[in-house]
């Protein structure tokens, strides 16, 4: 099998993960004219775009697609009928240089199914990280798999080499991981998180600038994240969201992925096939954005009994409508804990907000200027030049306003 | 009138020069016309008709983040932009706090400008494209860019910085940057024609991009806010895309309509036993090696703690200690280590010890409770103090590891630990310090939590509890010492 036919296998094996970033490392060059590569502190770079959608930063395969587990949801799972393919070392380590001298990738997003062991697994994916740093003095990005209950020296090694390492929590709900992908452990998912955060932790102490240098070994600057599927259990939102927040808390996850459960081919039976639903996946990273730049608590996003998020509006939206009393807010008196909970209003234009004010009022007519949509937000602000009226907050009609416009049905022909 | 005459597209320090000049003078915006020599707009007023600026000395301030906005804006195309900045710069004389103003028309339009700069250098370092003429190590990798403003200089050194090893080329029709191992050097700007057409990998990589991409998740217009099809000409697997599309809907449907095949080998895996999660009492179990206590321990759900924890944290010590010592429960970071004491709480009982002379090899040392009981807020994880029920719950764990470890003394450290181990809830005030005797033979020595100790808020009170603390501790020592000389 040649490599291109090779890549066919394990590229479309590795589509279902959701992470492609390149962001949050060290800054890196290779102006020592040793190897190639850099990176930047901040944001990464997004080389291209499918037509999913979705970034394409890095070379974001599998090692083999041959694997010992037969979680329902995975096109790779044992019982399935894909064709089965393997990179060697060299291959890989060859096309992430080939691909990154012509540009088309910040580096490498490298994963495996499980063969053998998981010590046999992780070594063979540190096998190639550490070829691209040793050898070839790569400085690119490198986004490992992690293989829970992997050897504590893998996994050292892995941090050495990697920005980033990830392990997947897949469902929230233990019960249906254990129907999904028995082979998985959540408890060992959860150790692994466990004893990443404790090498990050010690890497990011030990970085601080001492008379001695560094007292830590490098370990994944990029931190570590992981991805939850949506939609092939039966685990609502409130329980989604509940389950991030607790990652967020526990293993300092710079994020978390929500994937929409995807079609397959050669599905299992025993799972829903149907469109991915992508607005669902929306609601959530949303409702992450909430739980992690605008200060809201995990079991104040969802609401209503069957704890999903609404599909019709942003959870922030549904949140300021549950809680009418709340506004009308004055813009250019309110904290910036209360203007962060204004429907339309960004980070970033609160920001701006609170650096205008300052210097002089904020009016209807400046909105735009500041990018926010006047017709979300204007119900409920107060402005010099503007005061919702009275019965607009109270009246039931608010919440139809925002409702997307039915569409209305074509004649038959 | 004055007419400037800039020396480039991208001449800041000319037009810093001329500003600062105009500025000095008194020279309103309106009465100055700004022009690139050898650019296309016409010269409506020959330098001759210029009045003679005065050759002012001195200097006058603006605020820094100007000069690095202005930087960035004058390598947009808009003409205007130097009048603009001009103005800027006028009225910033009088008001220094105007770029903080994000409502100000002026303010507002060179901030969009700075973005559309950034972003169009961003996208010029993701959508470059490098060919290679002949083969490594001697190869040149060239590549076609039409950025839409005048940042290749800006742009360059990101490739100088990333691709040091190797000669490149990026041409425009503005301006070429090339690299040569050494240094960026700049020509003209060249047509399209003088760039390499071919290279040997777009084949591998327009096959990356055809099965990376998920069909049943089409979203072309998220695609095309990030990808405008302005830059499609320039990027290889641009040419899939259409087709890609086209037939994403049948494939997807496909898969849908498919009936799931027989798996055509032996599933591999074998029936894992369920495990028993039954509650933990005393009597069920009959092990009596402390490693298989631990195990067993490991899949406790006798409380509902175990699902929002990391793990059971187990006691840790000599398998048959004299001293054991409780806790409350785990915290955050012998949540994730699996070990008890091991955080800022056990590093202060580390000191403790030491002083008062134990070796904490030679302790038992457990908790309590054996989950962390937290709830979680953003990045960090606040303690919860646990409650009757889970006390309840985790006893029997204690019981059984107490039974195994044989303790003469045990150590109840802080209002939980003595609930457990006393059976009943005491003041911690009035019963610490004192050894009492239990009806099972046991004796036991109730103190503070160290955790306690870390709480406190004022310097003195903290130095006094924390000698009341080691006071308790040497209690303990007396009878390690007492117990080694009666072996």
């Amino acid at each position: 099998m040649d490599v291109k036919r090779k890549l066919e296998i394990l590229a479309d094996a590795a589509k279902y993960d959701a992470s492609c970033a390149s962001s949050g490392t060290e800054k890196r060059d290779s102006r020592d004219g040793k190897g190639i590569g850099s990176t930047d502190a901040g944001m990464g770079i997004c080389h291209s775009y499918a037509p999913d959608g979705r970034c394409i930063s890095l070379l974001k395969i599998l090692l083999t697609n041959a694997c010992n587990y037969d979680c329902l949801y995975c096109v790779n799972r044992a019982s399935s009928n894909v064709t089965r393919a393997r990179f060697t070392v060299d291959e890989v380590v060859q096309l992430t240089l080939d691909f990154y001298r012509r540009n088309y990738i910040e580096g490498l997003f490298l994963s495996s199914g499980i063969i053998r062991s998981a010590d046999y697994t992780m070594e063979q994916v540190v096998a190639v990280a550490r070829k691209l740093r040793e050898e070839h003095h790569f400085r690119g990005y490198i986004h490992l798999k992690t293989i829970p209950e992997a050897d504590d020296a893998l996994i050292t090694e892995a941090g050495k080499y990697a920005d980033r390492l990830s392990i997947n929590i897949e469902v929230p709900d233990e019960g249906s991981l254990k129907q999904l992908a028995p082979e998985k452990d959540v408890r060992a998912i959860r150790r692994t998180m466990g004893r990443l955060r404790l090498k990050l932790d010690e890497a990011r102490e030990g970085a601080k600038p001492t008379p001695r240098g560094r007292t830590a070994p490098r370990f994944a600057p990029a931190g570590q994240s992981t991805q939850m599927i949506v939609g092939a259990d039966s685990a609502n939102d409130a329980t989604i969201i509940k389950t991030s927040a607790n990652l967020y808390g526990s293993y300092n996850l710079k994020r978390v992925y929500y994937s929409a459960f995807s079609p397959i081919p050669d599905a299992s039976r025993s799972l829903p096939l149907r469109a991915p639903p992508l607005m669902r996946e929306h609601r959530l990273y949303q409702a992450d954005w909430l739980m992690r730049f605008y200060g809201f608590d995990a079991d104040e996003i969802v609401a209503g009994d069957n704890g999903m998020l609404s599909l019709d509006m942003d959870p922030k939206l549904a949140w300021a409508l549950r809680h009418r009393d709340r506004f009308p807010l004055d813009i250019n008196r309110a904290s910036r804990e209360d203007l962060l909970r204004v429907p339309g209003f960004g980070a970033r234009a609160v920001q701006r907000i609170i650096e205008t004010r300052r210097i002089s009022s904020i009016r209807v007519g400046d909105l735009a200027k500041l990018h926010i949509p006047r017709n979300k937000a204007l119900p409920f602000i107060v402005l010099p030049d503007h005061r919702p009226a009275v019965h607009l907050l109270d009246s039931t009609q608010l919440a139809e306003r925002f409702k997307p416009k039915a569409k209305q049905l074509g004649f038959a022909f | 009138m004055h007419t400037i005459t800039l020396d480039g597209e991208t001449d800041f320090d000319g037009w810093r020069k001329a500003a600062r000049l105009l500025a000095m003078n008194g020279v309103a915006p309106a009465d100055v016309t700004w022009i690139v020599a050898g650019g296309d707009e016409p010269e409506l007023f020959p330098a001759a008709q210029n009045t003679p600026l005065e050759d002012v000395r001195g200097t006058f301030n603006v605020p820094a983040p100007f000069v690095a906005l202005a930087k960035t804006v004058i390598l947009h195309r808009d003409p205007q932009r130097f009048a603009l900045l001009y103005r800027m710069l006028w009225r910033l004389r009088g008001n220094h706090d105007l770029l903080q103003l994000a409502t100000d028309p002026d303010t507002s339009k060179l901030e969009s400008m700075a973005k559309a700069i950034r972003r169009d250098e961003h996208k010029m370092h993701a959508f470059v494209r490098f060919r290679e003429i002949g083969r490594e190590p001697k190869s040149h990798f060239v590549a076609w860019f039409e950025p839409d403003h005048h940042i290749v200089e800006l742009a360059a050194p990101f490739f100088a910085r990333r691709f040091a090893d190797m000669a490149w080329s990026i041409l425009t029709p503005d301006l070429s940057a090339h690299w040569d191992g050494h240094k960026v050097s700049f020509s003209p700007g060249v047509d399209k024609s003088m760039a390499p057409s071919s290279d040997r990998l777009e084949e591998v990589w327009l096959t990356y991009y055809a099965n990376i991409f998920n069909p049943a998740r089409l979203k072309t217009k998220a695609m095309q806010n990030e990808m405008p099809k302005k830059y499609w000409r320039n990027l290889p697997e641009a040419a899939l895309i259409k087709p890609l599309i086209d037939k994403a809907e049948r494939v997807t449907s496909e898969m849908i309509a498919a009936e799931a095949q027989e798996p055509k080998k032996p599933q591999r895996r074998e029936e894992i036993m369920a495990k028993s999660h039954g509650t933990a009492s005393a009597e069920q179990f009959n092990d009596t090696s402390l490693a298989a206590l631990r195990d067993e321990a490991a899949d406790c759900r006798a409380c509902p703690l175990w699902k929002d924890a990391t793990q059971t944290v187990f006691g840790e010590g000599p398998k048959q200690a004299s001293v054991m010592m409780v806790g409350e429960q785990p915290g955050d970071k012998e949540d994730l280590a699996g070990k008890p004491f091991v955080g800022p709480p056990g590093q202060m009982l580390d000191k403790a010890l030491k002083e008062a002379g134990i070796i904490r090899d030679k302790v038992y040392v457990t908790n309590a409770v054996k989950h962390f009981k937290f709830v979680p807020r953003g990045k960090f994880r606040l303690h919860q103090k646990p409650a009757t029920p889970e006390i309840k719950a985790c006893r029997p764990w204690y019981e059984r590891e107490k039974a195994l470890v044989k303790p003469e003394l045990v150590v109840a450290m802080g209002a939980t630990a003595a609930q457990s181990v006393l059976g009943k809830v005491v003041p911690i005030g009035k019963t610490r310090g004192r050894v009492i005797d239990l009806d099972d033979g046991t004796r036991v020595l109730v103190t503070v939590h160290p955790s306690y100790l870390l709480r406190l808020p004022d310097e003195d009170a903290k130095a006094r509890e924390y000698e009341n603390f080691v006071h308790d501790l040497r209690i303990v020592a007396a009878h390690l010492s007492e117990s080694a000389r009666a072996a």
